[in-house]
């Protein structure tokens, strides 16, 4: 069972920041085999839709996130990903990011066992301050290892 | 489609496939680079085997990726507002990935024309890896 401090559920977690670099746009853009003119742009290349999953250059170690659950990595699947765009991110960009747990919540699983299911959230500004971005994760934590 | 838009951007429209044929290992290895997820399953051979999986497998995230490039091929790059993946089955070197979905609703909202859609991306063997739902600004001519 995954261990809850429910007094840190929607406290978000420090500021931390992440630029938006033309070479690692061009990079992401070729791994997701799309060549699209506006990620290759030579000023002010767009970030790709699904670009702030590089977040995991910039993160800083798990434990300074102030998480509410404890997880175990074994027993962990990806659900969902979700992404609001509020404004574009381009290449020059200086973002500064916070997540946070939104919710933890339990269900029953189809053969059996409890599953937690943890929703995370980070929130991307611009350097004029914008809300540019949010993130949103889905995170299960199954009653037994992972298996197909 | 005379007029472009408009039946382009339509209630039930089909947005054009996007298809990977034969994915790699280097492209997970691409990935993993270019994300930073070093996951070792999706790499090391030796470890995704003594995980119980017979080979290495890709990251959700990249087939949601080639998704995000069926949606922005169709509604242009910079358009979407809102992007939700849902992982169901993995991919595997070697595989063909098809990305597709349609148009489920037309409205305006915000001062913009807007759409919403579905995608999945499935392989040749007919399973679905993801599924996904878009909301776009879409220009209406």
């Amino acid at each position: 069972m995954a261990e809850i401090d429910r007094s840190l559920l929607g406290v978000w977690g420090p500021d931390t920041t992440m630029r938006v670099e033309a070479g690692k746009i061009r990079e992401f853009a070729r791994a997701v085999k799309d060549p699209n003119p506006a990620y290759l742009a030579d000023d002010g290349a767009l970030a790709p839709p699904t670009f702030l999953m590089t977040i995991a250059h910039w993160m800083r170690d798990l434990g300074e996130t102030r998480s509410a659950v404890k997880l175990d990595y074994r027993r962990l699947l990806h659900g969902e990903q979700e992404f609001e765009y509020v404004r574009p991110i381009r290449a020059g960009d200086v973002l500064r990011f916070r997540s946070r747990t939104r919710d933890v919540f339990e269900k029953q699983g189809r053969r059996g066992g409890t599953m937690t299911f943890i929703i995370g959230e980070t929130e991307f500004r611009n350097q004029h301050g914008e809300v540019v971005a949010y993130m949103r994760n889905t995170a299960i934590e199954t009653a037994d290892a992972v298996k197909e | 489609m005379s007029e472009g838009g408009s039946e382009r951007f339509a209630e039930g429209a089909a947005i054009p496939p996007f298809v990977v044929e034969n994915l790699t290992r280097t492209d997970l290895v691409r990935y993993a680079g270019a994300s930073g997820d070093f996951n070792p399953i999706h790499h090391d051979e030796p470890f995704a085997r003594a995980a119980g999986n017979p080979t290495v497998f890709g990251h959700g995230m990249l087939t949601a990726g080639l998704v995000a490039k069926c949606i922005t091929d169709f509604v242009g790059a910079g358009n979407l507002r809102r992007y939700k993946v849902r992982f169901a089955t993995r991919v595997w070197p070697g595989d063909t990935i098809t990305c597709a979905g349609r148009v489920t609703r037309r409205y305006e909202d915000a001062g913009e024309t807007r759409i919403d859609g579905e995608v999945t991306a499935t392989t040749q063997r007919g399973e679905t890896a993801v599924t996904g739902t878009f909301s776009a600004a879409v220009t209406a001519a």
